[in-house]
């Protein structure tokens, strides 16, 4: 059984002579357990892709399968239940007049929990936070600490397969290295399987088992990471990117 | 030679529990080099960056005992003959290029603008000017971009054009204020080699404000690590991983590398005592 595949997905924007191609012909699979990173510049489609699994985008073609499920062009509530999204930046992505109580309350209440108060003290304390943070606002947390909100928002639909859209590239390198402890924490004792989008090689390479690397829209090379850490990425761009982060 | 001589910079804002200090006591020097100031976001390090140029308002507050360029205090300069200052002789290049250039304006007006304040020369030799400057920080078609609006640009393009702008006017001082944490890791190289070559060809002083310890180690040749509004160490930036600092070993061995893997990254224990020590002196 594959987690989640992907086969030949396409996502475009626009209509005629607006049409922009953002993802061609992406195809890879993930074994349940397994994390995978995705690398490539700005712009090469490596956050399109997340975004396409999670039905963010409007116009995609091609299969992707999750848990053995295709996917229709509409989610039912139950793949919510499956796959949940950490987002790029912890400022942005919490409501700036709900609490953490708030947050993580309505998310488990809209994902048909009713044991709502001693769920959000557990969700608080399997990041690290603990019930201090409970009745916080986002402006009274530090960039880590949303962060930690935000993974602790989307565990809380007890998901398989969580999607990472460059989780600590906003924080600082010490923050980073929270996040990334807890991230590899939660995976143990989830068996969460990850999806991780990054432009840090270094951070995918520690993070991940395999990795696939993006330039305009295409996937140029999938590989593993002992590969990447012997140098030895074939395509070119790949080589390139390498030397940029060592 | 030293060209900018900072002494004892505090920067405060009051506030309701009292004054928060943001820049405690800060002592170093500047010479035709370039300094990087490493350190987590609220350490300080911009604020200091900001003060020497003066660009903070009330209510904060900026007290030193001397901020010397070239023999003048700038603390005692009045806001007209700063405003001569700031371009002129220091210019500042900030962290996103989307914030920082005018929407509204296409890319060859507001960099004649920048030009003619501090030049008073016909607007053809301006532009000329401007095409010069525009090929050197190497953007390829310099007479499109003039005719571009910002939100035509990508990330790297915008910074290399902050980057033309800051130094038309020929500065003696750069101050970068995280120029390349926008962008992807690809241009940054691209971006900081430019910048590079073009403060060495002109012989001028660079202040790097960066929270990226490997890109300040490559690209710098001394570094200030601040914590908590204060100097912790100073060093050579080749000798940054001898660095000796608690704070500033920490910090490095946060760091995942590619080359040598490792299960669980550590995670900076901090001691309140780096905030109480005083601050360890930049200058030479």
């Amino acid at each position: 059984m594959t987690m989640l595949s992907v086969e030949n997905l396409n996502v475009w924007f626009g209509e005629g002579c607006d049409r922009v191609d953002a993802v061609i012909g992406a195809t890879f699979a993930v074994e349940p357990g397994d994390s995978f990173g995705l690398v490539g510049e700005s712009g090469s489609g490596k956050s399109t892709i997340l975004r396409a699994v999670l039905g963010l985008v409007p116009d995609w073609s091609g299969k992707i399968t999750v848990a053995d499920k295709v996917l229709g062009k509409t989610r039912e509530k139950s793949f919510y239940k499956t796959v949940q999204m950490v987002f790029q930046d912890p400022y942005a992505s919490l409501h700036p007049r709900h609490s953490v109580d708030q947050v993580l309350g309505e998310t488990l209440y809209l994902h048909g929990f009713r044991d709502i108060d001693t769920r959000v003290v557990k969700l608080l304390d399997d990041v690290g936070l603990g019930g201090k943070f409970r009745f916080r606002y986002p402006h009274q947390l530090s960039g880590g600490q949303r962060q930690r909100v935000a993974i602790a928002r989307a565990l809380a639909a007890e998901p398989e397969i969580l999607l990472l859209d460059e989780p600590t590239s906003a924080l600082d390198v010490s923050v980073q290295a929270e996040i990334l402890n807890l991230l590899a924490d939660l995976r143990t004792e989830h068996g969460l399987t990850y999806v991780m989008v990054s432009h840090d090689l270094s951070v995918v390479g520690h993070m991940c088992d395999r990795l696939a690397v993006m330039k305009d829209g295409e996937i140029v090379e999938v590989m593993n990471v002992d590969a990447l850490r012997q140098s030895k990425a074939k395509h070119p761009y790949s080589q390139d990117l390498l030397r940029a982060s060592v | 030679m030293t060209l900018l001589d900072v002494e004892n910079l505090w920067v405060k804002f009051p506030s309701r529990h009292g004054a928060f200090d943001a820049v405690r006591g800060v002592s170093f020097t500047l010479g035709r080099e370039r300094l990087g100031i490493v350190g987590e976001s609220g350490s300080g390090k911009s604020m200091t960056g900001r003060a020497i140029l003066r660009l903070i308002r009330p209510p904060g507050i900026v007290e030193a005992d001397q901020i010397s360029l070239e023999g003048r205090d700038l603390m005692k300069l009045s806001e007209r003959d700063m405003r001569e200052v700031r371009g002129q002789q220091i210019s500042m290049v900030m962290q996103d290029p989307k914030f920082s250039l005018n929407p509204v304006m296409t890319i060859g007006d507001q960099i004649i603008e920048a030009y003619r304040l501090h030049n008073s020369t016909s607007k053809s030799k301006a532009y000329a000017k401007s095409i010069e400057m525009l090929e050197a920080v190497s953007i390829r078609g310099p007479e499109r971009v003039m005719r571009a609006y910002p939100h035509e640009m990508s990330g790297g393009m915008g910074q290399r054009i902050m980057i033309a702008m800051m130094l038309i006017p020929n500065p003696q001082i750069l101050i970068a204020d995280e120029p390349t944490s926008a962008l992807d890791v690809s241009v940054q190289r691209q971006v900081l080699s430019i910048m590079d070559k073009l403060v060495t060809d002109r012989g001028m002083g660079l202040i790097f404000i960066s929270h990226d310890l490997n890109l300040v180690a490559d690209f710098c040749d001394r570094v200030l690590i601040m914590y908590a509004g204060r100097i912790v160490e100073v060093c050579d930036a080749d000798k940054l991983h001898e660095a000796t600092h608690p704070y500033t070993r920490g910090l490095l061995n946060s760091l995942p590398r590619l080359d040598a893997p490792i299960d669980r990254l550590e995670v900076l224990k901090r001691d309140p005592a780096w905030s109480q020590t005083p601050s360890v002196s930049g200058r030479i």
